[in-house]
């Protein structure tokens, strides 16, 4: 009897591979991005622009061969320690290129792994400088934060008139750390005053560094952390009453964020990549494709609110497959040897690499909750001269 | 010139009282978890590794209940029949069977528990932060001197005192609170004398896990996001204070998560009370070491008074 039923299970097993089996060559592209953690949230929205695009553009013409395009998504757990296993899952899975990571330090701590095997990496919002610096082999779609802490810094001083920023990173995140540096640069260069603390990670209890930054009379609360940090801060701080405006870059612009401060008087003001009805075609197309699989929709955060993020991977895909057409290969030397020529048309702007792999980008977008409705309000786009 | 709430020339009390009260209401909810860790040992000489995600799971089940629209004077005694079924569960499949194997044993049984809450926390819901509900009468925001926060704050250490007393006259004047202390002074003697043990730990094992889902009523409120590591560090926390006040002691577990709490939230401030008071030119960087705090003065009590604050004093049996 148990011969009969391992038998039968044996067989069940072997029948769907033979009915799915297709002759299309298949080409691997690596999807590398949190899918739990602190930016779990932040890495799932980002990889369903990736999954949208791939539902749309399933395969891609190779030197003549039509390829069938497969995902391959590694949870690099938003943590630098789980980080290296996740991007030797995706070098042994055979992928052609890489895309992500959300979070700089996750991408930093990967980058090496991708290196040497020789495949390509494309950041879709890691924004810190360090990721492609002297890396001939990982790009990068996004702006950077060094331009990014300036917008904010300019922003913060001319639009919301601040003379003292009260700053607050988490203790050890290249993102958190580096984007506040590049901010403190800036705005201390502009006159301002800036304070900086820190919190361990896994903290949840902010209500004493809210009440510093007020101690501190500080205008303005500078916060560009992950969004599991972001949404207990303003929820505490609506809790305190917290006057001044809570500042952030481009990890709060989710709408997750958005949620956490609807119905308080909070306001939050962040810079980002996209803003909602930039490309009409876009957002109709993706928010359709969300509201018809339930699980995108509950990985998107529950409801159809675009996030920059997904824009950025939307582009960062078919930058990939610009990159494996260029090469006419799927060969992981040759798409990087392809890649600093590409130029493609993406939903947030014209994206072409610079001299170290970062696209050009001389505009960021500024929002705020509404926080009646819990929507992004569009502000300004910002230039910095 | 600023002035304070009562338009007057600000006072050191101005600038420390919202540190304490924040310090105070966090206790409070390390407190609760603290008296799981402490009469655990007390009764099993084990440390339950698994309490702080007890907790976590707690918070978990009640926003999952919430979510089903059940009413909210509904899902709180739910969560809290859920949550003590769980404490009971696992007692009986993890620690039972192990009565008597040796107590490392136990301790990684324990710590197997830990991870696998953890993980199946993990795989429910999809690694995100999920948002606790809000509470009705406890989130609304209140006004208290120079400082605002939520009720909850200030319902936590009266509702701790309450629920401490209630433990201590269960653990005094009932039988089995009787039996609790007879198990605790002597394990097998008192299994000789008659007394059901499993009962007794069973019993131990609810009231550990009752408080710890009261405290997580109480802390989600203040903290609203629950994550599968949500437990982690209130957890370890409370067991700091729990050696702090002396394992096996209630209320030395009560004073020394207050202690613990209140402490690691002055020194959060500590950078603003020192400038404020005029000590310091600027902010030294203090707040980075609110946790190394906590982990410190763990090592100095072990190194300096390893029963605690109010430890029983060991005695030789000879």
């Amino acid at each position: 009897m148990k011969k009969w039923i391992a038998l039968l299970l044996a067989v069940m097993m072997i029948v769907p591979a033979f009915a799915f089996a297709d002759d299309m060559p298949v080409v691997k592209i690596g999807v590398y991005e949190p899918a739990s953690g602190d930016s779990g949230a932040g890495g799932k929205q980002e990889t369903l622009g990736v999954q949208y695009a791939n539902a749309k553009t399933p395969t891609v013409t190779i030197g003549g061969v039509e390829y069938k395009v497969e995902l391959v998504m590694a949870d690099n757990g938003s943590s630098t320690d789980k980080a290296p296993s996740a991007a030797q899952q995706l070098v042994s899975a055979g992928v052609s290129v890489v895309l992500g990571s959300y979070g700089s330090g996750v991408s930093i701590a990967g980058s090496q792994y991708f290196k040497d095997a020789n495949i390509p990496a494309i950041g879709l919002t890691c924004t810190n400088p360090q990721v492609t610096a002297g890396n001939s082999h990982y790009f990068r779609v996004c702006f950077l934060d060094p331009f990014q802490g300036t917008v904010l810094a300019n922003y913060a001083s001319k639009e919301l008139g601040a003379s003292t920023v009260y700053c607050l990173g988490e203790l050890g995140n290249d993102y958190d750390q580096g984007l506040i540096t590049y901010f403190k640069q800036a705005f201390e260069g502009l006159g301002g005053t800036v304070i900086k603390e820190d919190f361990p990670t896994g903290t949840a209890d902010f209500t004493s560094y809210l009440t510093n930054a007020s101690m501190y009379s500080a205008d303005v609360f500078f916060c560009p952390v992950s969004i599991a940090y972001s949404t207990q801060i303003i929820q505490q701080a609506a809790a305190q009453g917290l006057e001044i405006a809570i500042l952030g870059g481009d990890t709060l612009d989710s709408n997750v964020v958005a949620d956490a401060d609807k119905g308080t008087n909070v306001k939050v003001i962040i810079t980002t990549f996209y803003q909602e009805g930039a490309n009409a075609e876009f957002d109709e197309g993706f928010k359709a494709w969300l509201n018809e699989n339930p699980d995108m929709l509950t990985n998107n955060g529950g409801n159809d609110v675009i996030s920059a993020v997904s824009v950025m991977g939307y582009d960062g895909y078919y930058m990939a497959l610009a990159a494996l057409q260029a090469a006419g290969s799927i060969d992981g030397a040759a798409v990087m040897a392809a890649l600093p020529s590409v130029e493609i048309d993406g939903v947030s702007g014209h994206i072409k690499f610079d001299d170290t792999g970062d696209a050009i980008r001389t505009s960021a977008f500024v929002k705020t909750v509404d926080t009646a409705t819990g929507e992004w309000l569009f502000v300004t786009e910002q230039t910095v001269d | 010139m600023q002035y304070n709430w009562k338009g007057c020339v600000p006072t050191v009390w101005d600038t420390v009282f919202p540190y304490l009260l924040s310090g105070i209401s966090v206790g409070g909810q390390y407190a609760l978890i603290a008296i799981g860790y402490t009469m655990v040992y007390g009764i099993l000489r084990l440390i339950n590794f698994a309490h702080g995600d007890v907790f976590m799971v707690a918070g978990i089940v009640m926003v999952y209940i919430a979510a089903s629209g059940l009413p909210l004077w509904l899902c709180i005694p739910l969560v809290l029949l859920i949550t003590v079924g769980i404490g009971f569960l696992i007692e009986r499949v993890a620690y039972k069977p192990l009565r008597s194997a040796p107590r490392m044993s136990v301790m990684i049984s324990a710590i197997g528990v830990s991870y696998t809450l953890q993980n199946l926390v993990l795989y429910i819901t999809g690694g995100l932060n999920k948002q606790y509900p809000t509470i009705p009468w406890i989130s609304e925001t209140v006004v208290i001197g120079p400082a605002k926060t939520k009720l909850v704050t200030v319902v936590t250490p009266f509702l701790v005192i309450l629920l401490v007393f209630a433990l201590v006259t269960l653990i005094n004047k009932t039988k089995i609170g009787m039996a609790m202390r007879a198990v605790s002074k002597d394990f097998e003697t008192s299994q000789l004398m008659g007394i059901k043990i499993n009962n007794v730990i069973s019993a131990t094992f609810i009231i550990g896990s009752f408080l710890a889902g009261v405290g997580s009523v109480l802390y989600f409120t203040n903290y609203p996001t629950v994550i599968q590591t949500s437990g982690a560090m209130p957890g370890l926390k409370a067991f700091v204070a729990a050696v702090f006040g002396g394992i096996g002691s209630i209320p030395g577990a009560v004073i020394g998560a207050f202690i613990i709490g209140v402490m690691e939230n002055i020194i959060k401030g500590l950078d603003v009370i020192l400038f404020k008071a005029g000590i310091t030119s600027g902010p030294l960087g203090l707040a980075t070491f609110s946790d190394a705090f906590t982990f410190a003065l763990l090592i100095i009590i072990l190194v300096v008074k390893p029963t605690g604050l109010f430890g029983e004093k060991v005695t030789d049996k000879v």
